[in-house]
């Protein structure tokens, strides 16, 4: 392994991720619940009553972050090297497993582990660890 | 009042993830990466983050409705199952893919990202895949 120094940005990195952790302390502490992204949308397909408000809500602050981060600083370009076909393979796998999982990197990542629970734990380290090994077999296997 | 607090959290929760970096798949990707040139931000974003998040969730876990009155949903389920692992087994390896989890693929889609577009669009349908084999399976449940 070696380390891409340039790449490395701790800083905002650090800021950036108090940030997120603030969105789920104002979202535990005023809404009572879990800002877990794929929870809050996948709720959307099977909408319960008095539900549908604060879940449209909370995506619509996500979608249009861009938007008020752009009234401060430039919003930075994002690079997005996949292809169509692995865009839809990746969505479709998201989508699915994000739901069977009852959460993703927000909602077990970020929440489950602030809980410390051993169930986030536990699915945090499956995903990431299937995260790891999938770039290395995209990479470093099929690339090669 | 909680709709209000809701756009706020998601809003906040979008510009951490554009000022993190975790918005653009590439960095991500290159946070997956372990073998390559590696970039530990990402491990810095779930730390600025789980930091603020066990300071919120200390006080939220001894509340038993939130500053807005509301009941307070936080998970109580413990089991490590099948279901759990397998999904996020296929949340990984999606995410490990595109470089997109479902967050920054909302924040990206707000950016006009056509490709964001498409890993939404892919995803919104994995979840409603997920709803169906829900439903077949409550309904023979039922039946039988």
């Amino acid at each position: 392994m070696s380390v891409d120094w340039n790449a490395f940005t701790p800083a905002t990195a650090l800021a950036g991720g108090a940030l997120v952790g603030i969105a789920a302390a104002v979202f535990a502490l005023f809404n009572g619940r879990i800002a877990g992204i794929s929870g809050v949308l996948g709720g959307l397909l099977r909408p319960a009553k008095g539900d549908l408000g604060w879940r449209v809500a909370f995506v619509l602050g996500l979608v249009a972050a861009p938007l008020a981060y752009a009234a401060f600083a430039a919003v930075p370009e994002p690079r997005i090297d996949a292809g169509w076909g692995d865009l839809v393979i990746a969505g479709l796998l998201v989508g699915v497993g994000t739901r069977y999982g009852s959460g993703c990197t927000s909602g077990h990542g970020v929440c489950g582990l602030s809980r410390l629970s051993p169930r986030s734990l536990a699915a945090t380290a499956a995903f990431m660890g299937a995260g790891f090994a999938t770039v290395f077999v995209v990479r470093h296997l099929i690339a090669a | 009042m909680p709709i209000l607090t809701s756009l706020l959290a998601g809003l906040v929760f979008g510009i951490g993830l554009i000022l993190s970096g975790m918005a653009d798949p590439a960095k991500v990707l290159g946070f997956l990466d372990l073998a390559g040139r590696w970039d530990p931000s990402l491990a810095l974003v779930m730390a600025g983050a789980v930091g603020v998040g066990l300071l919120a969730f200390a006080i939220a876990r001894r509340r038993r409705a939130s500053f807005l009155g509301l009941p307070m949903r936080l998970p109580t389920a413990r089991h490590i199952d099948g279901r759990l692992v397998g999904g996020s087994v296929m949340f990984g390896i999606g995410w490990g893919l595109a470089g997109f989890c479902p967050g920054p693929a909302l924040v990206a889609l707000g950016m006009g990202q056509v490709k964001a577009a498409i890993f939404v669009g892919a995803m919104l349908a994995g979840m409603g895949v997920f709803e169906l084999l829900e439903r077949r399976a409550a309904s023979s449940a039922a039946k039988a």
